[in-house]
């Protein structure tokens, strides 16, 4: 059958990162440091299992009540002095940063680390604007600064190594010296972006968990460029996926624990940054203006259907990336989508259709890594099989996934339809099997049967099968 | 375009969740962890320290000596502080000549970014502390705004030793944080840090550079 776009769009980017030595160094080294430290911290297996379910239970408790939680949440924020703006495509969500931003007369937002961002495609929103958005995160500023995007969730310059950005800084960065001294690289980019923070007109970040009780928004990193973009503009802009709400406050502490310690296996980050109001009468800083964007874009789809809706219960910890023998030799870029990964690989087909990233669910082994070490027990290999089996559902698509049956020919349900008519017929496979061992060493070698060979020579065909030749020995067939 | 955004949104979620088919399995009830005050205040110190915070204990009556020691043994171009708390008074009734001087923040930050941006030093009170993690606590408030722990390159906080929770969880607990949150609440574990080149962790990104914690008994 003919490759589909998204599939020969894969087959390409895998080509070209299992091609790429120096991509697979740099990722290796991390990836297996960022596993081993995660598994450091929870080295307590029995104390991991019960935190892993309180953290899926909060999560699914979360979920049962959303449309509750949201509304609470909106209210919460509203007295609090918080403007919630609900949109439901990234189109909208970036007309409702626009507006804010034009509403100042900003030329330029600094940004805080937001996957959500990457999803709405907002910096390259913004700069069609002719407005100025600049990445913070050091991370993020050294992927922006090559015109790239994050390959990883948590880490998004992971693909590079320090010789990669030492001669990237010092192409890029006006008068900044040649080095590939870690800490050095680091100051150029501490003494570049103060000065942003300094005169930042407009501030935007993403939410780790917004809690629906207090209308808290909580915002987890290490650098202090989250603390700096939410603090020192006079306006801040917080963007969310609609799945991010959590019931109460005494939901973040075992969810803060696992996502610091799955993400990067620390007990927790530098900093913890809970915003509930913005800047009160009286305060010397802090935003005067505070605005949550609340994002659907798809994930009510995802809601609706009791399987699939447990991708929402991600905490965007990365782990499932750290941990996978796809990820960790492609890096994110091969996947060819904004999330990668095996949380990308079940979440960007349902975001996005089947038909346009239905080939990410092929990105797996089956290994069930992701789902092992998944914080908030999410049943990745469930849903990987499920996304494969609707990818061919033309008709019967229990699942109703965007895009579902995009894979579907006539020819090939047909020949798996043939398929299962011979395999219960014991006296058509008799046959089959009988004129199959004389001619298959004749056929002609077209289609998969030479892209098999060509590297591989054919077996001959046994003229008898597994099944006989058990009979034979006197097996019978019920052992 | 976005008017009616929020009715469909809502209305969505809400017709899926009538149906009512979702599975909220029972949370196991973690027991917190337990320690004594010596054993937790022990544990928040290593921890903090292996975030290269720097943690002095201090008496409650001699720990603006030991401050200005500190302060001697570095070049300060100055200390940010909070006037209109009791830290702040006790370190006006002591400060004398030879330490950097004390700036105050009493202005709106529009009037004085420069100053915030470019200063070498901060002091704060807390409000506690998180042994399991490694944490300190704070409010951030109209007498010690948000950005005193966040722009100057060395940060210093006081902690009560009295203050030193098991968890995040009790700190919450027992402070009331559900009653009413602050404009801004922070867990502070460390100087600001990245790892993001290579996975190398360095100190001093884009927030201070050290974090001196000083535990007054």
């Amino acid at each position: 059958m003919a490759k589909t776009k998204d599939v020969a769009i894969f087959e390409r980017n895998v080509a070209k990162a299992l091609g790429d030595g120096q991509l697979r160094r740099n990722l290796r080294s991390a990836m297996a440091t960022l596993s081993q430290r995660r598994r450091t911290l929870f080295a307590d297996a029995e104390a991991f299992e019960q935190l892993r379910a309180q953290g899926q239970s909060i999560r699914r408790r979360a979920l049962s009540q959303l449309p509750e939680l949201l509304e609470q949440l909106e209210q919460r924020c509203t007295a609090n002095g918080v403007q919630v703006h609900w949109a439901e495509t990234t189109t909208e969500a970036n007309a409702i940063v626009l507006d804010i931003v034009r509403r100042h007369g900003a030329t330029r937002v600094i940004k805080g680390k937001s996957m959500v961002s990457e999803e709405m495609h907002l910096n390259h929103f913004l700069e069609e604007q002719g407005i100025e958005a600049l990445e913070t995160d050091l991370g993020e500023y050294i992927i922006q600064l090559d015109g790239e995007t994050p390959s990883h969730i948590i880490v998004p310059a992971i693909h590079k190594n320090k010789d990669q950005i030492a001669h990237l800084f010092h192409e890029r960065i006006p008068d900044a010296p040649y080095t590939e001294v870690v800490e050095e690289l680091n100051a150029i980019a501490r003494q570049e972006l103060r000065g942003k923070f300094r005169a930042g007109e407009v501030g935007i970040s993403g939410v780790n968990f917004a809690v629906a009780e207090t209308g808290t928004l909580c915002l987890v990193e290490n650098e202090g460029n989250g603390r700096m973009c939410t603090t020192a503009p006079p306006v801040h802009i917080a963007l969310m996926g609609l799945e991010k709400v959590v019931e109460k406050l005494q939901d973040v502490p075992p969810l803060l624990r696992l996502l610091t310690g799955s993400a990067t296996g620390q007990p927790i980050t530098t900093y913890f940054n809970m915003i509930t109001t913005p800047r009160r009468p009286g305060e010397l800083d802090g935003p005067r203006e505070v605005h949550l964007v609340i994002l659907d874009n798809g994930r009510s789809g995802i809601y609706a259907d009791p399987e699939r809706r447990t991708t929402l219960q991600c905490i965007r910890c990365g782990a499932c990336l750290n941990h996978c023998p796809i990820y960790t030799r492609l890096g994110g870029h091969a996947y060819g989508h904004v999330y990668p990964g095996p949380i990308g690989s079940i979440l960007t087909p349902q975001l996005e259709g089947l038909n346009e990233a239905g080939v990410m669910a092929t990105a797996s082994t089956f290994c069930g890594a992701c789902e092992e070490v998944c914080p908030v027990k999410i049943p990745f290999t469930g849903i990987l099989r499920m996304l494969r089996n609707e990818a061919y559902a033309s008709t019967e698509s229990e699942h109703d996934v965007k895009g579902h049956g995009y894979r579907y020919t006539t020819v090939e349900a047909l020949s798996w339809k043939s398929w299962s008519l011979y395999n219960t017929s014991p006296a058509l496979s008799r046959i089959g099997i009988r004129v199959l061992s004389r001619i298959v060493q004749h056929l002609p070698m077209i289609g998969p049967l030479k892209e098999w060979t060509r590297t591989r020579t054919p077996p001959p065909f046994a003229p008898k099968t597994l099944h006989e030749l058990a009979h034979q020995r006197g097996l019978d067939d019920d052992r | 375009m976005t008017a009616n955004a929020r009715e469909n949104i809502l209305s969505r979620l809400r017709a899926i969740t009538m149906q009512g088919s979702f599975v909220v399995p029972e949370a196991p009830i973690i027991a917190g962890l337990m320690l004594s005050r010596e054993e937790r205040i022990d544990r928040l110190r290593r921890m903090l320290e292996t975030m290269h915070a720097e943690v002095r204990a201090v008496a409650a009556d001699g720990w603006i000596e030991e401050l200005k020691a500190l302060l001697r043994s570095r070049s300060l171009n100055g200390l940010l502080y909070a006037p209109a708390t009791p830290l702040g008074a006790a370190l006006e009734a002591a400060w004398e000549e030879g330490l950097p001087p004390l700036v105050p923040y009493t202005a709106p930050v529009e009037e004085c970014r420069e100053q915030l941006f470019t200063i070498d030093a901060g002091i704060t009170s807390t409000r506690g502390a998180i042994a399991e993690s490694g944490a300190l606590i704070l409010w951030p408030s109209v007498a010690e705004p948000r950005l005193m722990s966040l722009t100057p390159g060395l940060h210093i906080a006081v902690l009560e030793a009295d203050e030193v929770f098991n968890t995040f969880a009790e700190a919450m607990e027992r402070q009331g944080w559900a009653k009413g949150m602050p404009t801004n609440a922070l867990l502070i574990s460390g100087p600001s840090k990245t790892a993001d080149i290579e996975l190398t962790l360095t100190f001093g990104v884009h927030g201070p550079k050290e974090l001196v914690v000083l535990i007054r008994f």
